[in-house]
């Protein structure tokens, strides 16, 4: 049982590093760890699916702004790209985040094609997290479920 | 009348218009010995023969004995020896002529004789002339050949008749006559000639003539010349003088040297002049300008040149002087004009060259003004980011870096500062304020904030004599600028013994002008110290620009080296002078002198708001007024404090005590242009007011990161060490501790849980924000844009507001600046006029203007260097850069929230 646990902590640890390594995930989604206490034991969970809501409808709005035939309204796409940056950031989503500090120049820019691209990048990307936060989360539940315990990840 | 023809005629023709060497109106004055002379000249000239003004006695005596003389005299034997050779060779010729005529005679008497068989025994005709004889001989034999076929006497009777004889003898009787004739006028015509010869060899009469015609031109050549001529002996006594000055005589001059003769300038040179001719031997020229009393300013160029006997010995001088006042004055007025003509030229290139580097100048300062100004506001974001981070967890090696980096980035800010003063006082855009102060607070005040931020062992002291005013009118933001800066350099070179400020009134100094004669008293400060001192010969620069006494010293202490200009430059545009002595090792005192008018003391007002903020309004000291003597000691070791005040008095009220000088100084200087004491005090009340809060939290926080190192050192020596391990129990350990102290620390705070504000439109944000509160221990207000936040202002007071930068509805800036004017102004009016829907009921009691500036920390995402700048400009106090993290929002509570 122990073996067991031992092992899945350390495929967690493993993967958690991967993500980091990877550019998924940066220090703020540390931080967000930080705040999960036992007053709040799902807080990263309940964070993190409210952002990928958030990212759902964002990316709606964006794409239904970059989709009209006529006229482009940039400023519309801009406020959506600030928002999903703010929110990207705020949860330490690293790739996403930088995704968006393009995407946003290229708003600023009225640049339609960019900003096209990016949005599909960031619709990439963002459900590439999810599946792996998705991962991350089973892994978590694995390790309770097997009486252990969740490590703490040090990243450095 | 002849005379005066004569002059006008010499006058017309001299194109200069060259008067006469002696004045014309001497003569008549005088005697009657120089008109006589004048019109006896002329008849000289008529006849060729002149009354000289010479000693003609000793004049053939000069000739006898001079080499000059003599040599004249042997060209004159010379000539005449000459003309009597001519004469000689002219007889001769004509004595040849009669011989061969005579030759002639004897022949055709032989002729006759041979012809007519008249044999005549006797010998030959010896010639005259002995010596041609044989050459006589020949020509007779010619001539007679000649002379047979010429004169052959053709007789037409038949030979040897009677009648032919008769005539033959006839006919030569007839020749013998005529020759006869011929012989007896010959003979006439040699006693002529003896005669003629006879005559010509006078020569001393001819000589006399030559003589006189040479004595007569050169009469008429010099009689109008300006010249005077003379000859001296050795003694340089006069011999000879030619063309004396009129109203001498003769007898006034000969004998006698220049000096006896006449008085005043020139005289003497001239005479020395001589004298070294003749001593040199060696004929020169110079130009004297004499000034006598006889002729007045004259200027002559004289020759002089020695002369020798003719044993080579020296005997005198001659000398010629020529008047040459007129060109002298008209060559010294065109060198004068030419001179005036190039320092004119040199002026005006001079000027130009001026004008072009004013230009220049005036240029590079309004360049260097625009771009230190460019430069402060992202720098002072620099060094405000920078000291916020110092306030953060940070390592001995991150935190002396970033100490390096604070006081790097406040000599920069202090130096351009310094240029923006400088620029501001050198173009005449620095107005002076007139406002009334208390000399005495204000010499307390910059020593009590130097000993504050005093890391020496010094004593500071101040002394201001009795009869300087309590009160009196001046520009005290400057003149505590010069203060603090003289004072905080004093410091600065001394490292032991004490600094101090002395004041006193003083006379009225010379540079005063007449504005400031009328009101003024003046009072000299001195600011001395007893440390290094200055070597003297760095003083001359030490008021330059970027100048300082030494390269040692600006390594050895830094400084901008702007300072002190400023410092000259403010206390001369107040009308008064700055001064420095020193001694080397002794000390240095730099004292400066200023008009102040005097105040009347019973209005109090202007200087009380001057420095309501520094004395802190707790409680009046009477003694403040009138005290003339303070003394500051630090205690080293405790916190910086006057706790050794001499006097007694509470001089440094704890709160001011904390205030860090060095942004007291920077709350002066920062804003030079604010120059109305209101917003000056505004200015500094700021300055105050943040570093208070800064100072005040600053040990706490200290400790707390004390706290925060150590417990953080070991979470992750722990964290490290169980993830190597991957033990379960360390990280248990691990996850627990920390939580532990920060739930003590946030239990702390809850006593007196203060009131927060969150403006933020994400939802995200807001969510990871409140959970980061929550575990700090505290609670927040959540407003979604700038609308909501200034709502809820209105209605509530916070303690903080943290504010997002970019929200949709209207941003954080906007409603930052909304909220800073109705601080200001009481009143919701901007907002209203902003389209804010103010949420307004009459009698809503949060209509009371507010008391406090309302501390708002902004949240950007935008780079740092971007946007702190506009946070400040719109009023925002500081900002935390996204995304927050637990660590910057805990520290911003700390900082705005003790």
């Amino acid at each position: 049982m122990d073996a067991l646990v031992a092992q899945l902590q350390m495929q967690y640890r493993n993967y958690t590093v991967s993500l980091y390594q990877q550019g998924f995930l940066d220090d703020q989604f540390t931080e967000l760890k930080k705040l999960q206490d036992d007053a709040s034991p799902d807080f990263v969970a309940e964070v993190l699916s409210l952002f990928f809501e958030d990212c759902v409808k964002l990316i709606g709005n964006m794409a239904r702004a970059l989709d009209q035939t006529g006229t482009v309204d940039f400023s519309q796409v801009g406020a959506s790209v600030h928002q999903l940056k703010g929110s990207s950031s705020s949860v330490g989503a690293k790739r996403v985040k930088g995704l968006c500090i393009t995407f946003k120049e290229y708003c600023e820019a009225n640049n339609y094609e960019g900003c096209v691209r990016c949005l599909q990048q960031v619709d990439i990307e963002f459900k590439a997290l999810q599946t792996k936060l998705q991962d991350m989360f089973n892994l978590e539940k694995q390790i309770i479920q097997a009486g252990g315990k969740v490590p703490q990840v040090d990243i450095n | 009348m002849v005379c005066e023809m004569e002059t006008d005629q010499i006058e017309e023709m001299d194109v200069e218009g060259l008067s006469s060497m002696w004045p014309e109106d001497v003569g008549t004055q005088a005697d009657n010995q120089f008109n006589v002379g004048d019109s006896d000249t002329l008849k000289e000239v008529d006849i060729a023969e002149k009354h000289t003004m010479a000693d003609l006695t000793r004049l053939p005596e000069l000739m006898n004995t001079t080499d000059q003389g003599s040599s004249q005299l042997t060209n004159l034997v010379r000539q005449w020896e000459y003309m009597q050779d001519h004469a000689v060779r002219l007889l001769r010729e004509e004595l040849k002529i009669l011989t061969r005529q005579r030759e002639e005679a004897e022949a055709k008497e032989l002729k006759i004789i041979e012809e007519h068989n008249f044999e005549s025994q006797e010998p030959e005709n010896v010639p005259v002339l002995d010596e041609t004889s044989h050459l006589f001989r020949r020509f007779r034999q010619k001539k007679r050949d000649e002379l047979v076929d010429r004169e052959r006497v053709v007789i037409d009777e038949e030979f040897d008749t009677v009648a032919y004889w008769k005539q033959k003898a006839l006919s030569l009787e007839k020749m013998l006559e005529a020759s006869t004739e011929r012989e007896r006028r010959l003979i006439e015509k040699l006693n002529e000639s003896l005669k003629t010869m006879e005559s010509h060899s006078a020569p001393v009469e001819e000589l006399t003539q030559n003589l006189k015609r040479a004595e007569g031109f050169l009469h008429f050549i010099l009689q109008n010349a300006p010249i005077v001529m003379g000859h001296q002996d050795k003694d340089l006594r006069y011999l000879f003088i030619y063309n004396k000055f009129p109203s001498l005589r003769e007898q006034d001059i000969l004998g006698k040297t220049d000096v006896e003769i006449f008085h005043g300038g020139g005289v003497k040179e001239s005479e020395d002049f001589k004298r070294e001719v003749l001593e040199k031997g060696k004929a020169s020229k110079r130009e004297i300008t004499f000034e006598t009393e006889l002729f007045g300013s004259k200027t002559f160029l004289i020759y002089v040149e020695p002369v020798y006997n003719k044993a080579k010995e020296k005997i005198g001088i001659n000398y010629m002087g020529m008047e040459v006042t007129d060109q002298v004055r008209k060559r010294e007025k065109m060198a004068k004009l030419r001179e005036d003509n190039a320092v004119r030229k040199a002026m005006e290139s001079e000027l130009t060259k001026t004008i072009h580097i004013t230009e220049e100048t005036m240029r590079a300062k309004q360049m260097l003004a625009t771009m230190s100004h460019e430069i402060r506001s992202p720098l002072s974001g620099v060094v405000g980011m920078a000291e916020i981070l110092s306030t953060t967890k940070l390592d001995k090696e991150q935190r002396q870096l970033l100490n390096v980096m604070i006081s790097s980035g406040d000599l920069v800010l202090q130096l351009i500062n310094d240029i923006l003063d400088l620029s501001k006082v050198e173009s005449g855009v620095m107005k002076l304020e007139a406002t009334k102060f208390r000399p005495r607070e204000v010499v307390k005040h910059v020593l009590q904030t130097a000993a504050a931020s005093l890391k020496k062992d010094l004593t500071l002291e101040g002394n201001i004599a009795d009869e300087v005013p309590i009160l009196v009118v001046g520009d005290v933001l400057r003149i505590r600028q010069i203060l603090t800066n003289l004072i905080s350099n004093a410091i600065k070179f001394t490292h032991r013994g004490k600094v101090g400020i002395k004041l006193q009134v003083i006379s009225q100094p010379s540079f005063a002008n007449e504005e400031q004669k009328e009101t003024s008293v003046w009072i000299c400060c001195d600011v001395y110290d007893t440390g290094i001192g200055i070597p003297e010969n760095a003083l001359p620069c030490l008021f330059k620009k970027y100048m300082q006494a030494s390269a040692d010293h600006a390594r050895k202490y830094g400084g901008t080296g702007l300072g002190l200009a400023i410092c000259k430059q403010l206390v001369e545009l107040m009308g008064g002078q700055l001064t420095v002595t020193s001694q080397v090792n002794a000390g240095s005192t730099f004292t400066f002198i200023l008009p102040y008018k005097v105040a009347t003391s019973d209005d109090h007002s202007d200087d009380q708001d001057e420095f309501s903020d520094m004395v802190d309004h707790h409680q009046p000291e009477p003694d403040d007024t009138t005290e003339g003597y303070f003394q500051f000691k630090p205690l080293l070791g405790s916190i910086y404090s006057n706790g050794g005040s001499v006097t007694g008095n509470n001089f440094l009220p704890h709160k001011a005590m904390l205030t860090t000088p060095l942004k007291l100084t920077n709350g002066f200087v920062s804003d030079p242009s604010s120059n109305t004491g209101q917003s000056e005090t505004v200015q500094v009340e700021n300055g105050g007011y943040m570093d208070e809060s800064r100072q005040n939290c600053c040990p706490e926080s200290a400790h707390q990161y004390g706290n925060g190192n150590g417990r953080c050192s070991s979470k992750e020596s722990e964290s490290c060490s169980s993830s190597q391990a991957s033990s379960e129990m360390e990280s248990e350990l691990t996850v627990s501790s920390p939580r532990e102290e920060e739930k003590t620390e946030t239990e702390v705070k809850e006593t007196s849980q203060p009131k927060i504000l969150l403006v933020e439109d994400n939802k995200i944000n807001i969510m990871v924000a409140k959970s980061m509160m929550k575990q700090l221990g505290y609670t927040m207000d959540i407003a979604n844009n700038g609308v909501e936040a200034i709502n809820a202002v209105k209605d509530s007071s916070y303690d903080l507001v943290l504010m997002d930068v970019c929200m949709p509805v209207m941003d954080g800036l906007k409603a930052t600046r909304l909220i800073r004017s109705y601080e200001e102004s009481g009143n919701w009016e901007a907002a209203i006029e902003a389209g804010v829907d103010i949420k307004t009921s009459e009698n809503d009691q949060a209509c009371v203007p507010p008391t406090n500036r309302l501390p708002i920390v902004a949240m950007t995402a935008n780079t740092l260097a971007e946007s702190s700048e506009e946070c400040y400009a719109n009023g925002m106090d500081s900002f935390i850069s996204k995304p927050v993290t637990l660590q910057k929002l805990k520290q911003c509570l700390q900082q705005y929230l003790q």
